[in-house]
């Protein structure tokens, strides 16, 4: 009981963890382009294409094209993650038992 | 171009071309399914919930951009650090639903460099940076500096080879208007840099996780040879005093 309960403080530990990070360190990350982006700047220039989901809601880390949402995206990505990975290995899990 | 301003962080359409990115797109699902079937063998009760936290972690940490020159940031990528937690078939696995997640959810990665994108950091990141760590697992079962020493090392590889992954995906597809040589050089030296930070983030995840919880680290599983070692010479005294 006392091992479950210790699993379960460090899962939410680590849970809280990212939704900070994600949630409010998210907002003083570098704004400039990334090392890819940077490095190939100019072939983007010429030959790139807007995100076909470019006009999402959460599209660029932001709610509705509004960058002072970015924590709340980064929450919601988080949980998303989450959740779907979770489920994934779960199910994994269980279907290799079989 | 207001995409310039924008926080994307992977691979967007276009800088490949249709052939080449359909070609990395098989590759992506080839790879991925094995991982898939590997990883069954490696999930137990402990690891699922785990992986799931790995995964959120990494798409947390992408997040954050770090300057790495003038202009230019860098963020984790994030193979080195789910291999050596859990494993290099689940950890591939961490990547690429952030990958997908990512590219469908935050339109970051465009959806037909999706397959480019997979294949360089959730395949080829994670591969390399597992393959790195584990030639170096006696140095981390050495102690906390040797693990923080190996995370390094491993992270650092994992970046460079990611990268290397999209200069041949641009030599095979890319413009050729601009020179792969060019473009390769620029691209493998930023991410050297890109690379000790990566470098940072994931020994010091690793570290973190180690101190509160090693039986969670995968590299570290069956490491505790040593101490059963130790166990050796007792057993074999009471076995040599047994026979007297």
């Amino acid at each position: 009981m006392n091992d479950r309960r210790r699993q379960l403080l460090f899962f939410v530990g680590f849970v809280l963890v990212a939704l900070v990070l994600a949630g409010v360190a998210s907002y003083f990350a570098d704004d400039d382009p990334d090392g890819l982006d940077a490095a190939t700047e100019e072939i983007a220039a010429k030959n790139g294409q807007p995100h076909a989901l470019e006009n999402g809601l959460f599209a660029d880390y932001a709610v509705a094209g509004d960058d002072r949402f970015t924590g709340v995206a980064g929450v919601l990505g988080v949980l998303v993650t989450l959740v779907v990975a979770g489920g994934l290995f779960t199910v994994l899990r269980k279907r290799s038992r079989s | 171009m207001s995409d310039m301003s924008s926080v994307a962080m992977h691979m967007s359409d276009g800088l490949i071309n249709a052939p080449v990115s359909a070609l990395f797109g098989a590759v992506a699902v080839l790879g991925v399914t094995v991982a898939g079937a590997r990883a069954r063998r490696d999930l137990d009760e402990r690891m699922a919930p785990m992986a799931g936290l790995v995964a959120a972690f990494i798409f947390a940490v992408q997040m954050l951009n770090f300057p790495v020159l003038p202009g230019v940031s860098g963020h984790l990528l994030g193979g080195a650090l789910a291999a050596i937690l859990v494993g290099p078939w689940v950890g591939a696995l961490c990547i690429t639903i952030v990958l997908v997640l990512q590219s469908l959810v935050f339109a970051d990665g465009g959806l037909t460099a999706l397959g480019s994108n997979i294949t360089n950091m959730a395949l080829i990141g994670t591969v390399i940076g597992f393959l790195v760590a584990l030639a170096l697992r006696g140095v981390a079962a050495r102690g906390k500096a040797g693990l923080l020493a190996v995370a390094f090392v491993a992270a650092f590889c994992n970046t460079v080879a990611a990268s290397a992954g999209f200069v041949l995906q641009f030599a095979l597809g890319g413009d050729a208007a601009f020179s792969t040589g060019a473009v390769g050089v620029t691209v493998l030296g930023v991410h050297c840099l890109i690379g000790i930070g990566e470098g940072i983030i994931t020994a010091l995840t690793v570290a973190a996780v180690a101190a509160v919880r090693p039986d969670l680290v995968y590299l570290l599983r069956g490491t505790e040879r040593p101490l059963e070692l130790r166990t050796v010479p007792v057993q074999a005294a009471w076995v040599r005093g047994g026979t007297k």
